[in-house]
C-alpha cells in the first residue's frame, strides 16, 4: 500500500471518528475539542490533495480562531452535560418521521454528490497544476473581487449588529444600576 | 530499499528534536546564571563545573516528584493540556531552516536542506501552530477547576489572541518584501550584499522587527508581559495545579517557544545563516549565534523591565502595536510597489 494511501486512511479515520464522537458523547467541552480534531484531520486530507494553503487556512480559521470562540462560550457559560432524554417530545412519532425524512434526503444528496465527483475526478493527471498562493490571491482579488468584498461587507454587518445588540443590553443594565 | 536522502532527513528530524529538548535545558541554566549575575549573585555553582549540570539536577528533581491532580479536575483534559502545549512548541520549529543546503561532505548525491520541512506556506504554518498553542493553556486553566488557573488561562489567551494580530501583520510585511512564504526562500532573499549583512530585512523592517519581537514576547508569555503567571495576583497562573512532569512539559513548551520565536526572528530579519567571514557550510554557526543572542535578550529583558499592568498591556497591543503594524505593512507594500524591490 502506498504511503499516501495509508496517510489518507489515517486522516480520514481521524476526521470521521472525531466527528462521530462530537455527536455521541455528552460533555460540550469534549465536543468542541473533538471538532478541532476533526478539522485537523480534514486539514491533513487537504495536504494530501496538494492544497497546503487550504490546509493551513483551515487550521488558522476553523481550528484556531472559530473554535477558540466556541470553547470560550462553552467554558464561560459553564454549559452542563447533556442528559439523555428518556421520553417526551423528542421521542414522538412526528419528530422521528421528520428525522428519518431528513436522513433519507441527506443520503440521497450524498449519493448524488459522490457519483458526480467521480466524473469530476477524471481530469487528466498533471494537466492542471495545484493552486499556489499567488494564484489564489490573483483569483480572489481579480476574478472574484466582487464576491470577496461583498462577503467581507456581510461579515462586517454581522459584527456591527452583534456589537449593537450587546451594547443595547449593556446600556439597559447601566440604567438599571442608576 | 534504503534511500540515503530519506535517512538524512530523518536524522535531521531527530537532531532538531534533541536540540530543542537540550536547548530548553541550556536556557534554564542561562536564565539562572544571567539572572544571578544581574542581581550580583553567583547562580548555580554546586552541581558540576560552574554549575553546568544544574538543569540535569532540576529535571531529576521534577521527575521524582509526585504528580498531583486536584480531585475536582477533569482527568482527561488535565492530562492532555500540557501535551498540547509541548507538541505545538515542537511543531512550529519544523519550518525553520538552520543552515544552507548540504550534501554532508559529499555523502549524499543530492543536497538536502538543513530543516525538517521546506513548505511553501511556512509562515502561515507558524501562525497556525501558534494559534493552536492557545488550547493547551486554556484547557489547563479550565480543567484544573481552580480560580487562579482559570483566570491565568483567560488572561493568557486574551493576550495571545490580541498580539497574534500584530505578529501576523509583521510577518506579512516580511512576506511582501521577500515575495515568498517559505522561510528558506526568505533567508535566501537576504543573502549577498556587503559582508552578507547589508541585505538583512532588519535594515528595511526595523519597525517590523520591533513589532515582531514585542508580539513574540507577549505570545510566549514572558516578562514584561508575563501576566498569566503574575505571582502576586495569580499564584502561578494556568499551571498553578500542575506538578512534576506535567509541569515540566509547560516549562519545556515555554522555553521551546522562546527558541522558536528567536529562530524565526533570526530567519526573517537577521538573515538566518547568512553572515560574514564564515564559509557557507558553517552558516549554522551564525544561526546559532544570532538565536543565542536573542535568547539572551529575552532573559536580559525579564530581569530589567518591570511587569506591565494588565490594562496597559491590552491598550498597548490594540491601540499602539496593531495600528503601527498596519501602517508598517502598508508602507512596506507601497515601498515594494514604488521601488519594485
Amino acid at each position: 500500500m502506498p504511503f499516501n494511501l495509508i496517510l489518507f486512511y489515517a486522516f480520514a479515520a481521524i476526521a470521521v471518528g472525531t466527528t462521530l464522537l462530537v455527536v455521541v458523547q455528552s460533555n460540550p467541552v469534549y465536543s468542541v475539542l473533538l471538532l478541532i480534531g476533526s478539522f485537523i484531520g480534514l486539514a491533513g486530507l487537504y495536504v494530501l490533495l496538494d492544497a497546503p494553503f487550504v490546509a493551513v487556512i483551515q487550521i488558522i480559521v476553523y481550528a484556531g480562531a472559530i473554535m477558540v470562540l466556541f470553547l470560550f462560550v462553552v467554558m464561560l457559560l459553564n454549559a452542563p452535560r447533556e442528559e439523555i432524554v428518556q421520553s417526551g417530545v423528542l421521542e414522538s412519532g412526528g419528530t422521528r418521521a421528520i428525522g428519518g425524512l431528513l436522513a433519507v434526503a441527506f443520503a440521497a444528496e450524498l449519493a448524488w454528490a459522490l457519483t458526480r465527483s467521480r466524473t469530476l475526478a477524471m481530469t487528466p493527471a498533471g494537466g492542471q497544476p495545484s493552486f499556489t498562493v499567488p494564484q489564489i490571491g490573483q483569483r480572489l482579488f481579480q476574478e472574484y473581487a466582487f464576491a470577496f468584498e461583498a462577503t467581507s461587507i456581510l461579515i462586517l454587518v454581522a459584527m456591527v449588529g452583534a456589537i449593537t445588540l450587546a451594547g443595547r443590553h449593556l446600556a439597559e443594565k447601566g440604567r438599571g444600576h442608576g | 530499499m534504503v534511500n540515503p536522502v530519506g535517512i538524512a532527513q530523518l536524522a535531521i528530524l531527530l537532531f532538531v528534536f534533541i536540540m530543542l529538548l537540550s536547548s530548553a535545558a541550556g536556557m534554564v541554566y542561562m536564565e539562572r546564571k544571567v539572572a544571578a549575575r544581574i542581581q550580583q549573585r553567583m547562580g548555580p555553582t554546586l552541581v558540576g563545573p560552574y554549575g553546568l549540570l544544574q538543569p540535569l539536577a532540576d529535571i531529576i528533581k521534577l521527575a521524582m516528584k509526585e504528580d498531583l491532580r486536584p480531585k475536582a479536575a477533569d482527568p482527561i483534559l488535565f492530562a492532555l493540556a500540557p501535551i498540547i502545549s509541548a507538541a505545538c512548541a515542537f511543531t512550529a520549529f519544523a519550518v525553520v531552516p538552520f543552515g544552507a543546503e548540504t550534501t554532508f561532505f559529499g555523502l549524499l548525491d543530492r543536497p538536502v536542506p538543513l530543516q525538517v520541512a521546506d513548505v511553501n506556506v511556512a509562515i502561515l504554518w507558524v501562525f497556525a501552530v501558534t494559534s493552536m498553542g492557545v488550547y493547551g493553556i486554556v484547557l489547563a486553566g479550565w480543567s484544573s477547576n481552580s480560580k487562579y488557573s482559570l483566570l491565568g488561562a483567560l488572561r493568557s489567551s486574551a493576550q495571545m489572541i490580541s498580539y497574534e494580530l500584530s505578529y501576523g501583520m509583521a510577518l506579512a510585511a516580511v512576506l511582501v518584501l521577500a515575495g515568498t512564504m517559505s522561510v528558506r526562500g526568505i533567508v535566501e532573499a537576504q543573502s549577498g550584499g556587503f559582508l552578507d549583512v547589508s541585505r538583512w530585512f532588519l535594515w528595511l523592517q526595523p519597525v517590523g522587527f520591533f513589532i515582531f519581537m514585542t508580539a513574540g514576547v507577549a505570545e510566549t508569555n514572558r516578562a514584561p508581559f508575563d501576566f498569566p503567571e503574575a505571582e502576586q495576583e495569580l499564584v502561578a497562573g494556568y499551571h498553578t495545579e500542575y506538578s512534576s512532569m506535567s509541569f515540566a512539559m509547560f516549562f519545556l513548551a515555554e522555553y521551546i517557544n522562546m527558541v522558536t520565536v528567536s529562530a524565526i526572528a533570526t530567519s526573517l530579519y537577521l538573515g538566518g545563516w547568512n553572515g560574514p567571514f564564515l564559509p557557507d557550510w558553517l552558516g549554522w554557526m551564525w544561526f546559532l549565534a544570532k538565536v543565542g543572542f536573542l535568547l539572551f535578550f529575552y532573559v536580559w529583558m525579564r530581569w530589567t523591565l518591570p511587569r506591565y499592568r494588565y490594562d496597559q498591556l491590552m491598550a498597548f497591543g490594540w491601540k499602539f502595536l496593531l495600528p503601527l503594524s498596519v501602517v508598517n505593512l502598508l508602507a512596506t507594500a507601497a515601498g515594494v510597489l514604488y521601488f519594485a524591490v
